[in-house]
């Protein structure tokens, strides 16, 4: 019908020029050179930084890999330079810069840092993924939460209330009768309790859901903080001593080396975890409920004209959420610490909010941003108990500094779903 | 299927929008809904399609009354819609746009994608459609996009399809396609609501034509009867569908766009190396279907947005790269093609928004502070000169009507001393009456010798007012023609052809809604 196609393939220079996005290949170019003098040329020379692999007990036992410190963070900051010219080389050629790119520059980056923080000590591998892990347990749930609302279109910013919300009753409800497992069950009850506040006012009265979100959050707050110091703190035995839930090691699956230790003797929270990720994953991509959800984040009239009620969808998946982060704040009680106490989720909700963005509102990609920040977390107490050269203050920072980064964008560009904090008023 | 409407009536506050509509859609017809913009054609199908409840009447399918409490309810009843704006998810694919609320499942709930593919690709194969199922819709030209909108209703079983004004993003070929695509449908057995306000089009395609002016129906009409009837039936009065703009004496080129290429924050080239010069005493108007650059193109010459290189001279100063403050004290004037958001602050009143690009000057402002006498002696007089009716100068913008929301912003633009005068879609969803003003209006600016650039999306706006016209076609220039040039090769030149490539073709096979018959003789074809 139409043959006279005029846009060429190749793109003209003045074309080219307006494309080329340099925050990337510059960003790669001051990190990979900060790394090479302060990790590599500043750092003295002769200590050797040592990475334990296996733990006692493994089938296979594994030597401890040690290397030169400086040399081998010199090697790593070149390899992150040489990562840096090829970006910079791609953007001159206004092609965008993949992200396998990204990934091999910010792990190079962490290896020449590692190798450099822990010169003349011993870390092991396998307690560092577990230490990784283990804080990433809330932030994966959050993540799904705040998924499923934004995959409807509602924002959810009070996960973090959620979580707590799930943390308390489940302590208290774990030690009042003296079972965990009905512990478990009021989780995602009392999640359920406060996402059923953000959706009334959210999507009925059509609240502005940042607004209520932080209400909600800051409302959850006060109440726990009001009765862990009247109830809990003064009768802890009655009130706050629900204990944990044991690991349980998976057979042969548990035997594997790294891998084992750190996936497969997990508590039954973590098993729930991985099945809640695989549910989400299948339930959004390929069932008819995910279609529907993701038409509903994405262009709410289409899905009405298709016979779809939109807030009905939205309403439901938002107590779904609710619930799923209520059931991840047992974790902090039932599976981590054994007991509830003041503010303990600590600014998780959030930082769960910006592991579903940069797994790009994807249960997979979630996880892997959880992980990602979750070891940044650890790290810092690890290289905290070693006696690190860096102040821990810094540190501290390190998984909010890389929050910011990858809000911002670094990583590509992000598109969130189209209807994402609108409310739906039907005409 | 035979569908009748007996009554219906539909309230906004104290607004009627629909009134005691009475209409019957028999079996394998195209029936015409013709009516200007705000007519009530629109609210009446919404009510039809299940999206909001008639506050009287009756829905009658095959003698049967039938009540609708959503969009599933009428699919359901066999009726489907194609809206103006399309309902597609944009990045969905086609498959997963086509079975959303009608999806074929495996058991579990597990989508059968397979199913709904085949569906696609049988009606393709029926009506010629080339739609591939797991292209994005995003991805797709608009024209294929309403494709798949008909292919949606097609695998519901719809018997009645409403079409919502489906000609708008269409090239005139395109629309010729789809009329082909309309009878393929109604020889099957489909019946046909057509919404319009596009006479030609009318003329071509109806069987029978019921015509709305202000939620009323006000006559029946016969696809013979000429379009300037169906005009005066449509408006009320007798009309002259073209203003007379005279002839004018191009002056010194006082705008020159020099390779100017724009591309938009998701990284695509909308403006591919574009040049052209507009003279003193011109107007010049960029014509094209919806969506191929003209948008952005007058948003760089403004310096909104976009990332853009090139050089746009005005009176040989470079304005490209400029904040647009500079860009409007250098005395360009510009309406935006968007009024309600871009040309107006609808909270604020018809006196502040005449001084929207002036508040901060001399006589407006003394230091940091507003001068309202000036304000509103300078409100009256625009208020009377563009004959604007609001209740008062301190009337809200965002509660006049399109018509008088766009002298608003026309008198604000034209009450400064213009070097260029750019206005986009200057007469989009404007009743004849206030498109008859503000055409006369823009050849007076003209004719003052202002260099005027015009977006048009209607080929008839740019026959009527233009001395040249400039054809875009993703994003290029396919060519710059005459004002007087024929309305087929301009069809065509929108669809991508070269300009010799296009006068050759018309001159083979021209269009049914090109040639229209003439009847009257007071509406005129250049």
């Amino acid at each position: 019908m139409s043959t006279g196609d005029t846009g060429n393939e190749v793109g003209s220079w003045a074309e080219r020029a307006l494309r080329r996005r340099w925050r990337a290949p510059v960003m790669f170019t001051v990190l990979g050179l900060g790394a090479l003098v302060l990790f590599g040329l500043l750092a003295p020379g002769g200590e050797r930084s040592t990475f334990g692999i296996s733990t006692a007990g493994d089938i296979v036992e594994i030597d401890p890999v040690g290397v030169p410190s400086r040399q081998a963070a010199i090697l790593l900051a070149l390899l992150c330079l040489a990562v840096a010219g090829y970006a910079l080389l791609l953007t001159a050629r206004a092609e965008p810069v993949p992200l396998w790119l990204s990934v091999l520059f910010g792990s190079a980056f962490v290896l020449s840092f590692l190798t450099w923080a822990v010169a003349g000590e011993t870390i092991s591998l396998t307690g560092a993924l577990q230490g990784s892990l283990a804080l990433s347990v809330p932030l994966i749930f959050g993540a799904l939460c705040g998924m499923l609302g934004e995959r409807t279109g509602v924002i959810n910013i009070a996960i973090e209330g959620q979580l707590l919300a799930g943390a308390f009753l489940s302590g208290v409800v774990a030690s009042l009768l003296g079972n965990l497992w009905v512990g478990l069950i009021a989780a995602p009850v009392a999640g359920l309790l406060v996402a059923y506040l953000l959706a009334v006012f959210s999507i009925r009265y059509l609240v502005n859901q940042i607004i209520v979100g932080v209400v909600l959050n800051v409302l959850v707050l006060g109440l726990t903080n009001f009765l862990y110091g009247r109830l809990l703190s003064p009768q802890a035995q009655t009130w706050n001593s629900p204990g944990r839930f044991p690991r349980w090691k998976l057979p042969v699956l548990g035997d594997i080396p790294v891998v084992g230790p750190v996936l497969f003797d997990q508590t039954v929270i973590v098993y729930c975890m991985y099945v809640a990720v695989l549910v989400v994953h299948v339930a959004l991509f390929h069932t008819r409920w995910g279609l529907r959800v993701r038409a509903v984040g994405e262009h709410p009239e289409a899905a009405d004209t298709a016979g779809i009620a939109v807030n009905v969808v939205r309403f439901r998946n938002v107590l779904i959420g609710g619930a799923v982060a209520g059931f991840g704040g047992a974790y902090f009680t039932l599976g981590a610490i054994g007991v509830f106490s003041r503010e303990m989720t600590a600014g998780a909700g959030f930082i769960a909010l910006a592991a579903m963005i940069l797994g790009r509102w994807k249960p997979m990609g979630a996880v892997f941003a959880a992980l990602l920040f979750g070891f940044a977390n650890n790290l810092q107490s690890v290289l905290g108990i070693i006696g690190s050269p860096i102040p821990s203050e810094f540190m501290l920072m390190a998984p909010y500094v890389l929050t910011i980064f990858a809000v911002a964008g670094l990583v590509g560009r992000i598109r969130p779903p189209a209807a994402n904090g609108q409310p739906y008023i039907k005409s | 299927m035979k569908l009748e409407l007996r009554g219906i009536t539909k309230r906004f506050g104290t607004l009627v929008a629909n009134d005691d509509i009475r209409l019957t859609v028999e079996p394998g017809e195209v029936h015409c809904l013709l009516g200007e913009n705000g007519a009530g054609k629109s609210t009446l199908m919404n009510v039809l399609y299940g999206l909001s409840a008639a506050d009287a009447g009756e829905i009658v399918v095959d003698d049967e009354p039938v009540s609708f409490s959503g969009p599933a309810d009428a699919m359901a009843a066999g009726i489907g819609m194609v809206h103006q704006h399309f309902m597609l998810v944009p990045v969905f694919t086609v498959a997963e746009n086509v079975m959303l609320g009608a999806e074929q499942t495996r058991g579990a709930g597990l989508l059968d994608v397979e199913a709904t593919r085949a569906r696609i690709r049988e009606i393709s194969e029926q009506y010629g459609f080339d739609v591939d199922p797991d292209a994005v819709v995003e991805h797709l030209p608009v024209g294929v996009q309403q494709r798949v909108e008909i292919i949606k209703a097609l695998v519901r079983d719809a018997h009645v399809l409403i079409l919502d004004e489906p000609t708008a993003v269409l090239t005139p070929q395109e629309t010729d396609e789809l009329m082909g695509i309309m009878r393929q449908l109604t020889a099957n057995g489909t019946s046909i609501v057509f919404i319009t306000h596009k006479l030609r089009e009318v003329k071509a395609i109806a069987d029978r034509i019921t015509v709305m002016r202000l939620g009323r129906v006000v006559g029946q009409a016969q696809p013979e009867s000429t379009e300037s009837e169906l005009a005066s039936l449509m408006v009320g009065r007798p009309v002259s569908l073209v203003v007379d703009a005279g002839t004018s004496e191009p002056g010194e080129v006082v705008l020159a766009v020099r390779g100017l290429t724009v591309v938009d924050d998701r990284d695509q080239l909308v403006v591919d190396d574009v040049s052209f010069d507009v003279r003193a005493g011109e107007v010049l108007v960029v014509a094209g279907v919806q969506g191929n650059g003209q948008t952005e193109l007058t948003e760089a010459l403004l310096g909104l947005g976009g990332r853009a290189s090139g050089s746009v001279r005005l009176a040989g100063t470079e304005l490209l790269g400029r904040p647009v403050r500079d860009v409007l004290r250098a005395g360009v004037g510009f309406v935006p093609e968007d009024r309600r958001t871009d040309g107006l602050v609808g909270q604020f009143t018809v006196a502040e928004n005449l001084v929207l690009d002036l508040y901060d000057r001399s006589p407006f402002a003394r230091g940091p502070m507003l001068r309202h006498s000036r304000i509103r002696s300078n409100a009256a007089e625009r208020v009377g000169e563009f004959d604007i009716r609001a209740g008062s100068i301190d009337t809200l913008a965002s509660t006049l009507s399109g018509g008088n929301q766009q002298k608003v912003v026309l008198a604000r633009e034209l009450s400064r001393p213009l070097k260029l005068l750019v206005a986009t879609q200057p007469t989009r969803g404007l009743d004849v009456g206030s498109i008859e003003f503000v055409h006369r209006r823009i050849i007076a600016e003209r004719d003052n010798r202002t260099p005027v650039l015009i977006v048009s999306t209607e080929l008839d706006e740019a026959g009527a007012l233009a001395d040249r016209i400039l054809v875009m076609y993703r994003g290029s220039v396919v060519g710059i023609v005459p004002g007087d040039t024929e309305r087929d090769v301009l069809g065509l030149m929108t669809a991508g052809y070269a300009p010799e490539q296009a006068f050759e073709q018309a001159a083979r096979h021209p269009t049914r809604t090109g040639h229209p018959e003439h009847g009257g003789g007071d509406e005129g074809e250049p």
